[in-house]
């Protein structure tokens, strides 16, 4: 028996070197070299220079002047970035559909004069609890309700939404989609 | 579903399999033990580590010996993981300070990793320190994917060898796996995946000040850490206003490479690749996608390589496309559709140029139905487990093609190294059938096919159906199963039905709205991925030991050729066949009924 614990244990030490040691390390290295922003969170600064947020990472708002995003199911708070997760609520049990009537009140409130269908991604949890994304309809959708609180132009605002809007990545990839934290940074930047 | 989406799923079955050549080429070349030139000082490095292993590279083994480095390599891969979790408050690199795993959790976990599995009981960026991520699982991910490789290049030298005793080295298997074709691939993955966004740093998590501050309530707790309660007795409730996020961060890109590329499956983060930071982009989430079935779709062009007529490898791919493809043009258009519930409540689920729409419940924006529905066929068909949207919240049909994927037995490409040898036992099942029905002995690969091999295969073929239909029935019945289930009513047996189809045929994935994190679930779940991996892997190399002493009978006008069109047809059978008798009375009992509830 010791005839085969013996190189099971030096392999698993030389192993443990080269994938858990070396090759970590040497990531890290080229990663924090070529693709310094990427690799540490892809943080955005203020003018100060303090980090405000993330380019990929979502934030929770719920004030009538902003741009709201998708509903988060992290705890304790939503959009909580160090315990990511979902709902995992099945498709027919009574708290999913009680959950979207109640985001679907919320919306209808802040907004009585929008009677369209609402998006459904605006009214459904994403998988992480961290999605920085809404679909483009979903920004439309919410246009005229931050167009009245900010008594701004909507057309204006349809442009705003417009140029923050990326389409599919090479043109046929993933989903358009618009970033709600840069939706709002634009919005407070206009006065 | 929408032609982008045709567009979409057409793109990424055409890459996979216009690198299953040159991948698997290159592939057999290595397991030929023929050096390539750009790569030849990676010889150097591989002669160092048999040197300071101690280890002879040019002692073959015999099957019994290949078995028992194997068994006891992964034994002390399973102790240190589980020794560095519950260690890790000790231990440098846990800039968060996070504690001690508890033991049935590490247990599971350190299970998971070494069988390839990589069920998560527990969430990353809340349990496990940088060094446990590094040091422990990204390690296991490595050897456990280069074991299933071992295994398989050891059955296709039982093909190729005759009347020899003996079927390779399992150290020179494994470290040539690792060294050649795992490494190099995951440090490429590694840098594209932090080109798009994934983090890559040993730094502690990242504070950022909040936009808008988020308040919620919570039990305001007393000075003996219980909740203060009113003269109702009802407990007392405070505001808690919090301003600043927590961005958890670390050392992901590394171990995302080779949890893709080695089909482990295992997140850095809790909710796998629907985590930002783990797939920020529809690229990087293509690149995940491709890595999870590059290496078990071009181990076929390996496989006929190895054996000398590459039409044999093609057969078995093609057997596994067709399969593949079929359920994904049932996920796709079931996600797709939509929820009947949600739709009544007034939202707009059609798919159009603005929105992705359909069950968008627990999946994120940039990725969509089709890269969500698509995700989940391909990490399923593979045993590989991550998830970028969440299976729980799938539809009834979404979610039970994902399910009834793994409980082929991960077949349909597969493991790396263990789907292939999964679906060479099956073609051994269809010659054998094949052979009955026209009364000759049947042969594969000019090796006769006789009793032991059959009684191996059955073993191979029937303990992982009896592992998961045994656990998710003994689950059910006990109270410690009953009360860690989430959703109510036919879902929530699906849940359990999910989980042990995963733990039981090494997959990984979850209906997460399960407790899984209990001694039950942790202890049950560990044991059926320890049975699902080497009760699978031991007869394999069985069979492997069997076939090497045998001599090669020349192809007669009895052999049944197995390149065709028939003989696909025949393995397509046998596994959908022993997949649907097996598992469709469980599915009933699941998904069907959610579907018809659903839709009443």
């Amino acid at each position: 028996m010791f005839k085969v614990i013996k190189p099971a244990a030096m392999m698993l030490v030389m192993l443990t070197l080269l994938t858990g040691v070396i090759y970590p390390a040497l990531v890290t290295g080229l990663a924090q070299a070529l693709f310094p922003a990427q690799a540490n969170g892809s943080l955005i600064r203020d003018s100060q220079g303090k980090a405000v947020g993330s380019a990929l990472i979502g934030q929770s708002f719920s004030n009538g002047k902003y741009f709201w995003g998708r509903p988060s199911a992290t705890a304790p708070y939503p959009y909580n970035a160090g315990a990511s997760s979902g709902s995992n609520l099945g498709p027919i049990n009574p708290a999913l559909a009680d959950a979207v009537k109640t985001r679907i009140e919320a919306l209808r409130a802040a907004d009585p004069e929008n009677k369209t269908p609402v998006p459904v991604d605006l009214v459904t949890a994403s998988g992480s609890g961290l999605d920085p994304h809404i679909s483009p309809a979903a920004a439309e959708y919410q246009v005229n309700r931050i167009a009245k609180a900010r008594r701004i132009d909507p057309d204006k605002l349809r442009e705003m939404v417009r140029s923050h809007t990326e389409g599919r990545q090479w043109g046929f990839l993933g989903e358009p989609k618009a970033n709600v934290l840069a939706l709002n940074r634009a919005l407070d930047a206009i006065r | 579903m929408t032609s982008n989406g045709f567009l979409q799923i057409a793109v990424y079955v055409i890459v996979l399999l216009g690198l299953a050549k040159p991948l698997g080429g290159y592939m057999a070349r290595i397991y030929r033990d023929k050096s390539i030139r750009p790569m030849r000082w990676v010889g150097s490095i591989e002669s160092l580590i048999y040197r300071l292993g101690g280890v002879k590279p040019e002692q073959e083994m015999r099957w019994t010996e290949y078995a028992a480095a194997l068994l006891v390599f992964n034994l002390l891969g399973l102790i240190a993981v589980y020794a560095l979790q519950r260690f890790q408050s000790y231990l440098p690199l846990n800039p968060q300070h996070l504690a001690a795993v508890t033991p049935d959790s590490a247990f599971n976990t350190a299970v998971s990793f070494a069988t390839n599995t990589n069920w998560q009981g527990y969430g990353g960026e809340t349990t496990m320190s940088y060094l446990t991520q590094t040091l422990g699982l990204t390690v296991q991910n490595f050897a456990s994917a280069a074991t299933g490789m071992a295994v398989l290049v050891a059955l296709i030298r039982g093909f190729i060898r005759r009347n020899q005793e003996t079927i390779g080295n399992f150290w020179v298997d494994m470290t040539r796996s690792t060294l050649y074709i795992l490494l190099p691939l995951s440090l490429l993955l590694a840098l594209a995946l932090v080109a798009q966004g994934v983090v890559q740093t040993f730094s502690p998590y990242q504070t950022v000040a909040l936009a808008e501050a988020v308040s919620y309530e919570q039990p305001k707790l007393g000075a003996d850490g219980q909740p203060v309660k009113n003269h109702e007795g009802k407990p007392v409730l405070e505001k808690i206003e919090v301003r600043e996020q927590t961005l958890a961060l670390g050392p992901a890109a590394s171990q995302i490479a080779i949890k893709q590329l080695g089909t482990n499956g295992g997140g850095f983060f809790n909710v796998n690749s629907a985590h930002p930071f783990e797939n920020p982009t529809p690229l990087s989430n293509f690149l995940e996608m491709l890595s999870i079935l590059l290496i078990p779709a071009a181990l076929c062009y390996t496989f006929g390589a190895m054996v000398g007529d590459t039409r044999q490898g093609w057969a078995i791919l093609a057997a596994m496309t067709v399969i593949f493809v079929a359920l994904v043009f049932v996920t796709v258009p079931a996600e797709q559709y939509g929820n009947p519930v949600l739709a009544s409540l007034g939202t707009d689920q059609a798919p159009s140029a603005a929105q992705p729409g359909g069950n968008m419940e627990g999946k994120e924006t940039r990725f969509g139905i089709v890269n969500s529905a698509l995700w989940a066929v391909v990490t399923t068909s593979a045993s590989n487990g991550s998830v970028n949207a969440m299976h729980d919240s799938f539809t009834p049909i979404g979610g039970m093609i994902p399910m009834w994927l793994m409980q082929l037995g991960e077949v349909v490409y597969g493991g790396v190294g263990s789907g292939l040898y999964g679906m060479i036992v099956f073609a051994l099942v269809a010659v054998f059938v094949a052979g009955l029905m026209i009364g000759r002995t049947p042969e594969y690969l000019g090796k006769k096919i006789e009793a032991f091999e059959m009684k191996m295969a059955s073993v191979a073929i029937l303990i992982p159906p009896l592992v998961v239909l045994g656990g998710a029935a003994i689950a059910v019945m006990v109270a410690a199963g009953k009360s860690s289930v989430f959703n109510p009513g036919a879902h929530g047996f699906s849940e359990v039905l999910y989980a042990f189809s995963s733990a039981g045929n090494n997959n990984g994935s979850a209906f997460a709205g399960l407790s899984a994190n209990t001694p039950f679930y942790n202890f049950m779940l560990g044991l059926a991925m320890l049975f699902a991996r080497y009760w699978l892997a031991v007869p394999v190399l069985a069979i492997a030991g069997s076939l090497a002493a045998k001599k090669i009978v020349p192809a007669g006008s009895g052999t049944l050729p197995t390149h065709t069109p028939l003989f696909m047809a025949l393995l397509i059978g046998t596994v959908l066949m022993v997949g649907a008798l097996t598992f469709i009375p469980a599915l009933a009992l699941g998904p069907i009924v959610e579907h018809l509830q659903m839709t009443k």
